[in-house]
């Protein structure tokens, strides 16, 4: 029997966290107005209701606090899930996360450890006002202890919120909300794929030519960026990461040791981003492949624009196929 | 000013404000004053109670613990001026703050400490060289804080105070508090000074703990310096009063009595272990020694009135209260001397024994799963240390060295 279903990227989170719920009985949900409202994206619509307001828990407007409690339900033996209402939202609970989270199991020497996943909707396009758009994922990549992902399809974020409620590290789920309305297939009969993909880079598109390489809301850029290059007579293949902490450094090296081009691009400013890092590895395990330097389409080094520019700032399709022609200038 | 003159433990210390606090305060929790003699005024008839039971062999150990506690501060401090430390933090003046409600403490209570409570970590049974551990930088934590229920010491300000709530909101789930068994219901305690209640995370956690009426005991030593900074410098109103807007019951007690912060603790958790929500304790102390090594409190602070403190000192009062009701006992005294010579010389042969470990350790434990960044940074760094055993075997490191 068929499990397959269409959901929306907001509605496949929702079930892969009940699927966590309904399983493990230390899984908690923590945040602002994530119960009766659901939360203010509603991603987390009607779980209050069937697992009480004890495993799904509207918190005090404190993010340190929730991050801080997290850590301390944690190292009872719970497994929270917090959600952050928005991207600028999270840098209250900073020094929760980098100082005390990521540290705890190294500085216990492992015999502490703190399951805690952190969800959190980022990036723009969706006309906010100010603090409400960000991207800033390179900030707790940068940090050891912590594992940042973010899911690009309906599929994978039921798959790899699963995966990361399971996991025995920290997650720092970083949720496309641009995304969250997108509607794609998802197999319900279990985390999906079977093997884990969490971290675990993959190829989204075949191509020949040069490589894009995104993760989060710029994989459907980068797919139709591949789709219109395609009527240029250009084969561009699309790698998704998936996780920017840990990078999959093999699979994009394998894809750009094929094509011998390679373009990253995520919204996140493009200085010292997870794009500067797969440029660097590339550029030390293909250089001899490369037939151009790597280029990256981001953000610029400004604060997020006001939403009536926002389009300027996100890579859009044009400035991706303006880094794809300038790949191949060389 | 003379010893007899302190007996109410209330008067004005040089440059400090007064421990009674203004006219409308809570009175601050005595049970016996400086001189050794036991308060008997009807306020503290429930506070008397909680420590009935501890006879004249109970108060010879509480002696014990922190007389044991001086002696392993004296000793550390020591080993950092002979270089065997990088840094040290004294609890010297807050033994009996850190032992009195170390005792009050059940088996199954968990403990969130700063990084002074050595008092504490005494009383939980943690071996005084693991406790050195950090200091001597050999290790990030030092114990094993599931077999102790003592958590690692937080280094940053205050951010254990929320752990500890967060802990005690899982205790809560686990369904450990108010079954009436007082060997099943838990209760937290979060350890910080008087510096931390001017943090954002310790605000964060009473309202945390207020709204879900979390089993947590915040344990406020203010022992009047946050290094340099006075109180005054952290609060315009005695530090208990924090407690009362977020809803938690705050008590002031004499933070060098011994008895009353057994009392004010024992009350707090049993409130705590009930179901009666979390308590805010401020214990008034002092910090007689540094900061930590690295500090020299003459540049902000007068002898006067650390002379006045030493007057005051915790285990002087204990031992006052014990001769006065003839309960002093030289040959215990001897013994306990003996005790602490006993662990001042362990601490000094195995804490300079402690070896740095491996550099190659550096890679474990960052992640519970393996991380391909790490996991080939790891392979990097074997493969470098590799190489300059392969230049030593061919010979080329002692060309390079002439």
């Amino acid at each position: 029997m068929s499990t397959t279903k269409t959901l929306t990227l907001a509605k496949a989170i929702n079930e892969g966290m009940r699927r966590s719920l309904e399983t493990d009985p230390k899984v908690l949900l923590m945040g602002e107005d994530i119960g009766a409202l659901g939360g203010v994206f509603r991603v987390t619509d009607g779980l209050q209701k069937d697992f009480g307001e004890d495993r799904v828990v509207d918190t005090p407007l404190a993010e340190s606090g929730i991050l801080g409690t997290a850590i301390g339900l944690a190292l009872r033996g719970y497994r929270p899930v917090c959600e952050i209402q928005f991207d600028g939202f999270i840098f209250p609970a900073y020094d929760q996360i980098t100082t005390q989270l990521a540290k705890m199991r190294y500085r216990s020497g492992g015999k502490l450890e703190v399951p805690v996943v952190v969800r959190v909707p980022f990036g723009g396009g969706i006309g906010a006002v100010e603090h409400h758009s960000e991207s800033p994922e390179a900030l707790f990549a940068h940090t050891a202890g912590l594992r940042v992902v973010s899911p690009s399809t309906p599929q994978d974020a039921f798959t790899m919120i699963q995966e990361a409620i399971a996991s025995p590290d920290p997650v720092l789920f970083f949720e496309p909300k641009g995304r969250y309305w997108e509607k794609g297939e998802v197999d319900l009969g279990g985390r999906g794929e079977g093997a884990r993909v969490l971290d675990r880079a993959r190829v989204l598109r075949a191509g020949t030519d040069l490589t894009l390489v995104a993760y989060g809301p710029t994989v459907a850029t980068a797919l139709r960026a591949a789709a219109a290059a395609e009527q240029e007579g250009r084969s561009v293949e699309v790698v998704d990461l998936r996780s920017i902490s840990p990078l999959d450094t093999a699979t994009v090296v394998e894809s750009v040791r094929r094509t011998g081009r390679c373009v990253v691009v995520h919204e996140a400013p493009s200085y010292l981003g997870a794009g500067a890092e797969v440029a660097a590895r590339v550029t030390e395990e293909c250089f001899y492949s490369l037939e151009s330097p790597v280029l990256r389409v981001g953000g610029f080094h400004t604060p997020y624009p006001v939403a009536k520019i926002e389009h300027d700032y996100l890579p859009s399709l044009d400035r991706v196929l303006d880094a794809v022609d300038r790949a191949f200038a060389y | 000013m003379t010893d007899h003159d302190a007996r109410s433990g209330a008067s004005t210390p040089p440059d400090l404000p007064d421990l009674a606090g203004g006219p409308d305060d809570a009175p601050l929790i005595q049970l016996v004053t400086p001189a050794g003699a036991r308060v008997t005024t009807p306020e503290t008839d429930p506070y008397r109670e909680r420590v009935a039971h501890l006879d004249a062999a109970a108060l010879r150990g509480l002696y014990r613990d922190m007389v044991l506690t001086r002696r392993f501060d004296d000793e550390a401090t020591a080993l950092q001026r002979q270089g065997e430390l990088g840094l040290f933090a004294q609890a010297k003046g807050q033994e009996a703050a850190q032992i009195g409600s170390g005792r009050a403490l059940a088996a199954q209570d968990y403990v969130f400490p700063s990084y002074r409570e050595h008092g504490v970590s005494h009383v939980r049974g943690i071996d005084t060289v693991d406790r050195l551990r950090l200091f001597r930088g050999v290790d990030h934590g030092g114990w094993d804080p599931t077999v102790h229920n003592v958590h690692l010491y937080t280094l940053v300000i205050g951010s254990h105070a929320l752990h500890a709530t967060g802990y005690a909101m899982g205790v809560q789930r686990d369904g450990l508090v108010g079954t009436g068994d007082p060997d099943r219901d838990t209760a937290v305690v979060a350890y910080f000074g008087d510096g931390a209640t001017s943090q954002g995370d310790v605000n964060e956690a009473l309202v945390f703990a207020a709204v879900n009426n979390a089993p947590v005991v915040f344990f406020c030593q203010n022992n009047q310096w946050a290094i340099s900074e006075p109180t005054t410098k952290q609060t315009r109103v005695p530090l208990y009063r924090r407690g009362g807007g977020f809803g938690v019951p705050s008590v002031r007690v004499d933070g060098n009595d011994v008895l009353a912060c057994y009392a004010v603790t024992a009350e707090a958790l049993e409130r705590a272990r009930t179901g009666g929500g979390p308590t805010f304790v401020e214990a008034f102390t002092y910090r007689m020694g540094a900061h930590t090594t690295s500090d020299d409190p003459t540049r902000y602070r007068s002898r006067a009135q650390e002379d006045y403190w030493r007057r005051r000192d915790p285990i002087d009062r204990v031992e006052a209260l014990l001769r006065a009701e003839g309960d002093w006992d030289d040959a215990y005294a001897a013994e306990v001397e003996a005790e602490a010579e006993a662990l001042g010389e362990r601490l000094r042969t195995e804490t300079r024994a402690l070896a740095a470990p491996p550099s190659q350790t550096m890679f474990e434990n960052v992640y519970g799963t393996p991380h391909a960044v790490v996991e080939t940074e790891r392979a990097w760094f074997a493969d470098y240390e590799e190489s300059f055993a392969a230049d030593d075997a061919s010979g080329a490191h002692q060309e390079v060295a002439r």
